[in-house]
């Protein structure tokens, strides 16, 4: 009996698994409480969480805000764009 | 001029002079994000759609306005805009019609509900991207600290009123934010 013969294939789980992100940047004009505000807003998130993030944006200069597929992002994008925050998308 | 709440919406105070910065302010951001050509391609106009991927705007203003979705990929960021620039363009256009529509001309009483604070606070925010981003803004800037001859000064001022405004509607929105 032989046993099955390895297959030597590149793993395809990093291509599948490598998730995109939005991207928040800091910028001079948007006010912190207004970051705030938006990101409880579009993402649903707690006060603390938004805070933090918002802290983040501003003394690290970004701060990842979401993440999932390339079409999920997009529209987080979209909607960060809607409000004036400054924000894009890649891949992590 | 603040915002208080006023049972399920906002109320604020407006003078003549309020009043009029506002609506300059409403109106030139109507014209900044106009509405763009879509193509002289009759199926492009059809669909609303450009045919292919859109330029960044060339201005420093729209650009802030008007962000890249993608830091280095213009052609994905083309594309992206090929999407979206018309509906976001639009909603920053009814933002500022619903602040022109709801001005009290010469000032007066200033009555919003929900929704309209929501565009409100978009366009208050549009107008200090525009402003700050034509200014030059940066987080150090204290415009207290400026110099009355400095050439900045007034648009400055007026600046810095915006952003007075638009933390005094936000503290109006969620009873847990301000004092």
């Amino acid at each position: 009996m032989t046993a099955p013969a390895e297959l030597d294939q590149p793993s395809t789980d990093e291509l599948i698994d490598r998730p995109w992100v939005t991207i928040v940047w800091n910028d001079p004009v948007n006010l912190m409480s207004y970051v705030t505000h938006v990101l409880m807003e579009l993402f649903g998130y707690s006060r603390d969480k938004a805070t933090q993030l918002m802290l983040q944006v501003h003394q690290e200069g970004r701060a990842v805000v979401s993440n999932g597929t390339r079409e999920q992002m997009e529209a987080d994008v979209a909607r960060c764009h809607g409000k004036g925050l400054w924000a894009t998308l890649q891949q992590d | 001029m603040r915002f208080t709440r006023h049972r399920k919406g906002l109320r604020a105070e407006l003078d003549d002079v309020e009043a009029q910065v506002l609506a300059q302010l409403a109106r030139e951001l109507l014209e900044l994000v106009a509405e763009p050509a879509v193509s002289d391609d009759p199926l492009a106009a059809l669909v609303g759609m450009p045919p292919g991927e859109v330029e960044p705007p060339d201005d420093p203003v729209l650009s802030r306005l008007l962000p890249d979705a993608y830091r280095d990929d213009p052609a994905a960021a083309g594309d992206f805009r090929r999407f979206t620039d018309a509906d976001l363009r639009a909603g920053k256009r009814a933002n500022a019609q619903a602040v022109l529509a709801s001005l009290p001309e010469g000032g007066g009483r200033l009555e919003l509900d929900r929704d309209q604070a929501d565009q409100w606070l978009g366009c208050l925010n549009d107008m200090r991207l525009a402003l700050g981003t034509a200014l030059d803004v940066t987080e150090e800037l204290d415009p207290e600290q400026l110099a009355e001859d400095d050439p900045r000064f007034q648009a400055l001022h007026v600046y810095g009123w915006l952003g007075y405004l638009q933390e005094s509607l936000l503290s109006c929105l969620d009873p847990r934010l301000g004092s």
